[in-house]
């Protein structure tokens, strides 16, 4: 095996041993998200490199430590790309990184979210075993869903090694369009538009303008903008507007108040809580500032849920990052993590307190 | 048969007079079956050739009395088997003979459809065709739809994690689930997703979807409802040599075309479903291919003009295009009643379901026709040609002593072969019992220790569909060391 494997095969039984935690750090991008960080780091970014690629197959295994922008380039070379446009969050964002806080951008009301397109992993548990699930085919139900549940799961089960992933083709035509609507108005609209068969790829409302991004065939893009009408954008402007909205570059993330992600039904009415910045067709909401308790409370109460998602620890500390679970579901979780981390050495505390 | 044994090989031992008793007192009388006669129908999934009858048969008619017989059953330590219309092909199904068979079969309701959130609120035992039928006049659908979908319901579904021959485009089952509520082995609520795009914590959702009811009983189910298509065309490609077909598949992905459907049947597939329903297949071809869009009609003129150019350029001996809905659902109906024409052509029938990189279809293909020769066994193949999943229908006559031996030994030398390919055992219809020993092809020790850990987070003491999905380490051992014993003294050809 790896020597660099092997040393870290040896720092975590040494972990295990002396009851250490260890924070999982690729490329530092998102060491931002989830709870305050515990422990000695764990770096991991230099086991790195695609492992193997083939267009045909529509997969993509690459290494851990893969910077985004490296993957990004090798396939954008054979006009494919990972399309749930994952924010990178900086230029060292990392493949591990990606899976781990299993964010999607713009187009996962479109197309999907990260976990849908997670195929296989290989990971480090806390035992120090290397193990492998899932695969590199479109179709696998051999075995529970692991690469699935390793998405977003923070790093706590373990160091994921490496990961495959479903590509597609980039879209072959763009186009975005602005109309000027009140919030209620964009949300109604958006729901109206979801359940129409239109190319709608990405949409992003904030003070009093939609923005609506259609992607596909050439000629399908061109029907539904005589259809909806709307105040094209250049090419180039759209583009920088959905990148500032993907990496949180937009003037409505700057500053450092907190900042929360709602994750609610796209036809969940209009949450008076502060200033909004809504995506995914209504079924993600931004806000910046708010009062916790009532945050979560109007979250739970609309059917989703919500992340404080930028914060200084103190308020991490006192409001949580996740919302909190119902009981037999938080029983699952602490037996589920130490299904793969028996001794709770991987990223304690970044999820949830107690784990 | 020695199947039976394989079949519920850790035993359970119970007074059954006093889990008829307590089960007597939470459910209404025509809700508990015991004699033999009446739980004869349930002994089995689509996978007849293992049968079993179940200690005691339950019908539940809503949640309530759901948790209560997993109550009974947690505190008696009784095993449970859930089931729905059992049309899985892998015995997940397949009863337990020291348990309780639970049917879903009367939780039928459409609760909701919001064709504004485009969603649709159902329990388990829901036909997947009735939710599509449910949505269509809101010019909605449900995606995900296997060749059983007029019978399958949305509880097997997800605990199949069930696939379709529109997959590569729109995903299988957990791609088009957001939420399922079900009941713990202790009776415990839990509600996995929710009515957002995502939950908060670990994406539990993912790992009941095709978990098999080793996890949790479920009792309803939230679905996404996709826009129709204005339009959906199909062409259907002759040609005279599979390997061509094979690499026409990579070529329509090679030119960034997603096809809605991507399907390849064989010669032999061909010839049993053409004479059954005259779906105008070409009975000369060595194998077809069927190669759909959807969308526009700007696009799916512009799409199907595309994969034109790539077919022909494969070398496709004829091409045809449907030229109208009617037509278009002939060309599908063919593809989608293979299992059944097959059925008229043999007494039985194995499915296999392997999954293998695109790339190796032509080398697979061939290795069938030689192994099809080495058992003397007739096989049809139709695979799910996009996504890479094969369907290899294994005929035999469970009459004939040493043929279902005979079947299944070629069914097990296909799915290695998935395995040596870089594919998997299974696509799309579970492990069950079918394919248990065979897990220890795809996965070490360590890693079917890490999913009987995980299992048991859920179900502590293994009363959830016991002898299915994960081999013992134990059987593990045993089938590894067979394997090694059996290759050291009978050299495979």
């Amino acid at each position: 095996m790896d020597t660099l494997i092997e040393n870290w095969i040896t720092r975590i039984a040494d972990a295990a041993r002396s009851g250490a935690s260890l924070t999982i750090r690729g490329g530092g991008s998102k060491d931002f998200y989830g709870g305050p960080e515990r422990g000695e780091r764990l770096e991991v970014s230099e086991h790195r490199g695609v492992v193997a690629y083939e267009p045909t197959e529509l997969v993509v295994t690459a290494r851990a430590g893969t910077p985004l922008v490296e993957l990004a380039a090798t396939l954008a070379d054979k006009g494919q790309w990972l399309a749930f446009e994952a924010p990178h969050f900086g230029p060292s964002a990392t493949v591990g990184g990606m899976l781990a806080s299993g964010l999607s951008g713009p187009r996962r009301q479109a197309v999907g979210a990260l976990r849908d397109f997670v195929l296989g992993v290989k990971m480090l548990s806390g035992s120090g075993e290397v193990l492998s699930f899932g695969g590199q085919v479109m179709k696998n139900v051999a075995g529970y869903d692991v690469p699935r549940l390793l998405a977003g799961s923070l790093g706590t089960f373990g160091v994921v090694l490496e990961a495959s992933f479903k590509v597609l083709p980039l879209p072959v035509a763009e186009k975005s369009l602005r109309f000027a609507l009140d919030e209620a108005a964009a949300l109604a609209r958006l729901n109206e538009w979801g359940g129409r068969p239109l190319p709608i790829s990405a949409s992003a409302w904030h003070d009093g303008t939609l923005t609506l991004r259609l992607s596909g065939a050439a000629a399908a893009v061109e029907a539904a903008q005589r259809n909806l009408a709307g105040e094209p954008l250049a090419d180039a402007d759209a583009a920088a507007f959905w990148h500032s909205v993907r990496e949180q570059t937009h003037a409505f993330f700057a500053g450092d108040a907190p900042l929360w992600r709602l994750s609610l039904p796209s036809v969940a009415p209009l949450q008076a809580l502060g200033p909004t910045l809504v995506e995914w067709g209504g079924a993600q909401r931004w806000l910046r500032a708010g009062d916790a308790r009532a945050i979560r409370v109007a979250a739970a109460k609309a059917g989703g849920h919500a992340t404080l998602f930028r914060a200084d620890d103190a308020l991490k500390t006192s409001a949580g990052v996740f919302q909190p679970l119902a009981a037999p579901l938080a029983r699952i979780h602490r037996q589920l993590k130490s299904a793969f981390d028996p001794q709770g050495v991987f990223n304690r505390g970044r999820m949830y307190p107690d784990f | 048969m020695s199947m039976e044994t394989t079949v519920a090989e850790r035993r359970f031992t119970l007074d059954r007079q006093a889990l008829i008793a307590r089960l007597r007192a939470v459910l209404p009388a025509p809700a508990l079956l015991a004699e033999e006669e009446e739980m004869r129908p349930y002994d089995c999934d689509g996978l007849t050739a293992y049968r079993q009858l179940p200690l005691l048969v339950v019908l539940p008619e809503d949640e309530a009395q759901v948790q209560a017989i997993l109550r009974v059953c947690h505190e008696l330590q009784a095993p449970v088997v859930a089931r729905g219309a059992a049309t899985g092909l892998s015995g997940g199904a397949t009863p337990h003979r020291d348990g309780v068979l639970v049917s879903l079969a009367k939780l039928k309701k459409i609760i909701s459809v919001d064709p504004l959130a485009r969603t649709a609120v159902v329990q388990p035992g829901v036909r997947n065709l009735s939710v599509s039928e449910a949505a269509a006049p809101y010019g909605l659908y449900y995606a995900p739809d296997p060749s059983s979908q007029i019978a399958c319901t949305i509880g097997g579904n997800v605990a199949e994690n069930a696939g379709g021959v529109h997959c590569l485009k729109y995903g299988l089952t957990v791609h088009n689930v957001l939420r399922v509520r079900g009941l713990t082995i202790k009776g415990e609520i839990v509600e996995f997703g929710n009515a957002a795009l995502d939950a908060p914590g670990y994406d539990l959702l993912a790992l009941i979807n095709g978990s098999e009811g080793l996890l949790a009983v479920i009792t309803e189910v939230t679905v996404k409802l996709t826009p129709k298509p204005e339009l959906a065309q199909v062409v259907i490609a002759s040609f005279a040599d599979v390997r061509l077909a094979g690499d026409a598949v990579a070529s329509i992905i090679a030119a960034g075309i997603i096809p809605a459907g991507l399907e390849m049947m064989d010669k032999k597939a061909i010839h049993a479903v053409e004479p059954y329903v005259r779906a105008g297949y070409d009975m000369d071809a060595e194998a077809i291919l069927l190669c759909e869009s959807d969308g526009t009609p700007e696009e799916v003129a512009e799409e199907i003009a595309r994969m034109t150019a790539v077919l022909e350029a494969s070398g496709a001996a004829g091409i045809r295009v449907s030229q109208n809905e009617a037509e278009r659902l002939r060309f599908w109906a063919g593809r989608k009643a293979a299992f059944p024409a097959v059925g008229r052509l043999t007494p039985d029938y194995l499915c296999m379901d392997g999954t293998i990189p695109r790339k190796r279809l032509a080398e697979m293909l061939e290795a069938i026709n030689a192994l099809s020769e080495k058992y003397a066994l007739r096989c049809a193949n139709v695979f799910h040609a996009g996504d890479g999943n094969l369907h290899p229908l294994i005929m035999y006559d469970a009459n004939q002593p040493g043929q279902f031996e005979r079947a299944a030994a070629f069914g097990a030398e296909i799915l290695e072969r998935s395995v040596r390919f870089g594919g998997t055992i299974t696509g799309e219809h579970g492990v069950g019992i079918e394919k248990i020993d065979i897990m220890a092809e795809q996965f070490t020790l360590a890693e079917i220790g890490a999913f009987h850990r995980l299992k048991a987070a859920f179900d502590e003491n293994g009363l959830l569909n016991p002898g299915k999905g994960v081999p013992t380490l134990a059987r593990c051992r045993e089938y590894t060391q067979a394997r090694a014993g059996g290759a050291a003294t009978s050299p495979r050809s």
